[in-house]
């Protein structure tokens, strides 16, 4: 056996923190080591030629690479060793650069344990085995989930590139929170406007079927081929049907609260989200209808011309096959409820930047002239109040919302575009305009229409009379203020939705600190997600504007594309299998697997039949869950075999 | 506590307003990153600094602006006009506040209370021009 050792210096990343050239003079001490060798950068060309080179002239029959993360370049090495025509898993990573030189300062000690890894890991190339890596046939459809802004570009991206996809929405209509928006920084387009068209468009695209009022309920399988499950919940009116007269509307008896107006106006029992909304379609809600089972009241379908009410729908379960799925199930506002400060929900006139939003709009529930919810005043002074429950990491969010800034400075200016002599104060704590043409817009809010910044937080909110005493600090002139305002919106923060934090359970993804879906990689895979296959756009990562969601949903769609667009896929080799003659059939790797891949099936042995486990090679994910968990030590994977890993330990134990 | 009462009424809306059209500058244009007090040789002098003032002026805190000394120990040298990042010329509303000053709260000088010794030891054209400058006439 020849194992070839290359300890990278990463620049002065890893050299500053162990001494490369003691590393190498140690590697050629060890058993088996044929080279070993130091080179600047091993991932660039020359390192990896000299590899090459020594693979061919030396005959090496192994490889180790000491230098960073296998997150960040195992699949480069796997490719150069490939080339020279070693198995690619004959390949072993060791990191000494974020496991040493990264998180260690002592020269000599960080030494120490470089070569110490690099012992360990040349006991575990020695066992090492070449594996085959399977593949699998693929699905060529992708699911999207969510249909806000992220989910319909993302759909409208993959089904333009010829593929079919299946877009899923748990409201009534696509459009998400975009379609609530009256206006959008920094170019005050009107929402709808921009929006629709691509609605519409997703409504009219053949290569798109849209369930709406449906959500995704099971995903089994793996990348290429996930089996969804999805549940579609009864519309109670047959889209293709209903021609949206309104006839039933005017019958319907019951009064309730419109979700899409933010609960600020009344809808009926059956009522279409907006008029824009696609499927363009009524529909009825079974929570607020008097009766569908059994009937009560019956009066929509009396008059419904088309006859296209349908008590009789029952909820769906559709299955079917993905080859890539996209979660875009974006974001919630932080609860106004938490912040006590604020009146916790309990001043009327004290509301949210998406009540805003809908009171403002010529489609909202004052039809445009901005009047208060308590009594229908006609506002004049605006208090906006940002970071309501963002940057503050003792007692609400962390992190900054990223868009506030924006979106109350664009409410600002429109509401005095609005009110012209109305006033509008803002406080915040810094204003972030890191967008294009954000800056300028935020200098166009306070020079064109005077709107005033006060730097310094809002300690408290008190009805007084009809207004709401301001109470609060201006921290450049160092006092403290008040002021009375007919209204206050609070620039409430951004949280994951519960679609985002069901989604992600359902597809078990890892989250971040904060609830958000975690990238693969904060940079460079910033749409790639913890499992292979299944991609995400928009807000469910973490907060986004609009420009940054389109382009992030586009991105997600292209990493879809490439997988549905190939015929088969390799899947990882470093599966579990199992020993049947030591499986006793216990079934706690059954438990233990979060991937469903192992079942008991039975076996004869000696003339009778047993239990064994058995892996689905196509479902391992090669997590290793099982193997650690065998009482009998029946389970191994493959790459990760015990001998090896007790190879690796007993070489660590030795000084 | 105390605190300060913001409003928007018709007095701090004139005393901006009127800022704005003696210095021919749209105050709300300043952003607070306070160049103007960071290069101003005489800001320690001040009693607010410039950038305060202007904030005072964006909210029409009238008294504040005009009980401090901040405009009237500027020298008009101009170091935070030709510095100020949104193009204000500050000096210009630093002279608008020395002028809003003059024109609206006028110390008037009454030819009879000035004692005779001094009459006689001023020149005539210092005279007049503190008539023509400080009388109610």
């Amino acid at each position: 056996m020849r194992i070839g050792v290359y300890v990278c210096e990463c620049g002065k990343n890893i050299s500053a923190t162990v001494d490369v050239e003691k590393v190498v003079d140690y590697a050629k001490s060890l058993p088996y080591v044929a080279s070993s060798r130091v080179y600047k950068y091993m991932c660039a060309d020359p390192g990896q030629e000299l590899i090459k080179k020594d693979i061919e002239e030396l005959k090496l029959d192994k490889v180790i690479v000491a230098a960073c993360s296998p997150r960040m370049h195992e699949p480069t090495f796997r490719a150069a060793i490939e080339d020279k025509g070693l198995n690619p898993y004959t390949l072993e990573i060791v990191n000494i650069r974020e496991q040493v030189s990264w998180v260690h300062d002592d020269k000599k000690k960080g030494t120490k344990k470089a070569k110490s890894l690099v012992k360990s890991s040349v006991m575990r190339s020695a066992l090492m085995e070449p594996l085959d890596r399977k593949k699998v046939g693929v699905t060529h459809k992708a699911l999207v989930i969510g249909a806000g802004i992220a989910g319909i570009q993302a759909a409208l991206d993959i089904a333009g590139s010829g593929y079919q996809v299946t877009l899923v929405e748990k409201t009534s209509s696509i459009g998400g929170k975009m379609a609530q928006l009256d206006k959008t920084f920094p170019t005050l387009d009107c929402s709808a406007c921009i929006l629709s068209p691509k609605m519409v468009d997703v409504g009219r695209n053949p290569n798109i079927t849209l369930i709406a009022n449906a959500e995704v309920e099971q995903v089994d399988g793996y990348v290429g081929n996930f089996e969804v499950k999805i549940k579609k919940k009864p519309r109670y009116v047959i889209e293709d049907k209903c021609t949206m007269c309104d006839d039933c509307v005017a019958v319907c008896p019951v009064i309730a609260h419109d979700e899409y107006n933010q609960n600020l106006s009344p809808r009926k029992a059956i009522y279409i989200a907006f008029p824009q909304a696609i499927p363009a379609s009524y529909i009825i809600d079974p929570d607020d209808c008097l009766g569908i089972d059994p009937l009560i009241c019956s009066k929509c379908k009396d008059v419904c011309g088309p006859e296209a009410i349908d008590f009789d729908m029952k909820p769906e379960i559709i299955e079917d096959e993905f080859g890539a799925i996209v979660v875009a199930t974006g974001y919630d506002t932080y609860p106004i409820e938490n912040l006590g400060e604020y009146g916790q929900g309990n001043i009327p006139d004290v509301i949210t930047g998406l009540d805003f939003e809908r009171l403002i709009s010529p489609g909202g529930p004052s039809t445009g002239a901005l009047r208060r919810p308590s009594d229908g005043k006609l506002v004049k002074n605006v208090v906006f109040i940002h970071c309501a429950g963002s940057r503050d990491p003792a007692k609400h969010l962390p992190y900054c919302s990223k868009i506030c800034c924006m979106y109350s400075t664009k409410q600002a200016l429109m509401f005095k575009h609005e009110v012209r002599d109305g006033t509008a104060v803002n406080f915040y704590i810094d204003i972030r305009t890191g967008g294009k043409d954000y800056e300028e817009f935020y200098q166009r809010a306070a020079e064109e229409a005077k709107v005033v910044y006060i730097r310094g937080k809002v300690s408290e909110l008190i009805q007084d009379g009809d207004e709401i005493l301001v109470k609060g600090v201006n921290t450049l002139t160092a006092e403290t203020v008040e002021l009375h305002a007919d209204l206050v919106v609070l620039a409430t923060g951004i949280i994951p939705s519960q679609g985002t934090k069901d989604i992600a359970s359902v597809l078990r993804l890892s989250l971040g600190i904060n609830g958000f879906i975690k990238e693969a990689h904060p940079k460079l895979k910033p749409v790639e997600t913890s499992i292979t296959g299944v991609f995400v756009a928009g807000c469910a990562t973490g907060p986004k504007d609009i420009p940054e969601t389109v382009s992030q949903a586009g991105r997600a769609a292209v990493r879809a594309c490439n997988i549905i667009a190939q015929d088969e896929i390799e899947v990882e080799a470093t599966i579990a299998h199992v020993d049947e003659m030591l499986c006793r059939g216990c079934g706690v790797c059954v438990e233990t697997c979060p991937y469903s891949a192992i079942t008991l099936i039975d076996t004869k042995r000696f003339g009778n039949t047993y239990k064994v486990a058995s892996v689905n090679e196509a479902l391992c994910k090669g997590c290793g869950s099982c193997a650690a968990a065998c009482l009998n030590g029946a389970i191994n994977q493959f790459g990760f075999e015990d001998k090896q890993i007790l190879a690796m330990i007993q070489a660590l134990g030795e000084e | 506590m105390s605190y300060d009462y913001i409003e928007f009424g018709e007095s701090e809306k004139e005393f901006t307003s009127k800022i704005e059209e003696i210095s021919g500058q749209n105050i709300f244009s300043c952003y607070q990153c306070g160049k103007c007090s960071a290069g101003c040789a005489f800001s320690n002098l001040m009693e607010k600094t410039i950038n305060h003032t202007m904030q005072l002026v964006q909210l029409g805190k009238k008294e504040k602006v005009l009980q401090s000394n901040t405009h009237w120990v500027c020298a008009s040298c101009l170091t935070c006009t030709v510095r100020c990042p949104r193009e204000i010329d500050v000096a210009a509303v630093m002279e608008a506040i020395r002028e809003y000053t003059l024109r609206y709260e006028p110390e008037t000088i009454e030819r009879l209370d000035l004692p005779e010794e001094l009459l006689k030891k001023i020149p005539n054209i210092a005279l007049v021009g503190s008539f023509r400058k400080k009388s109610e006439l």
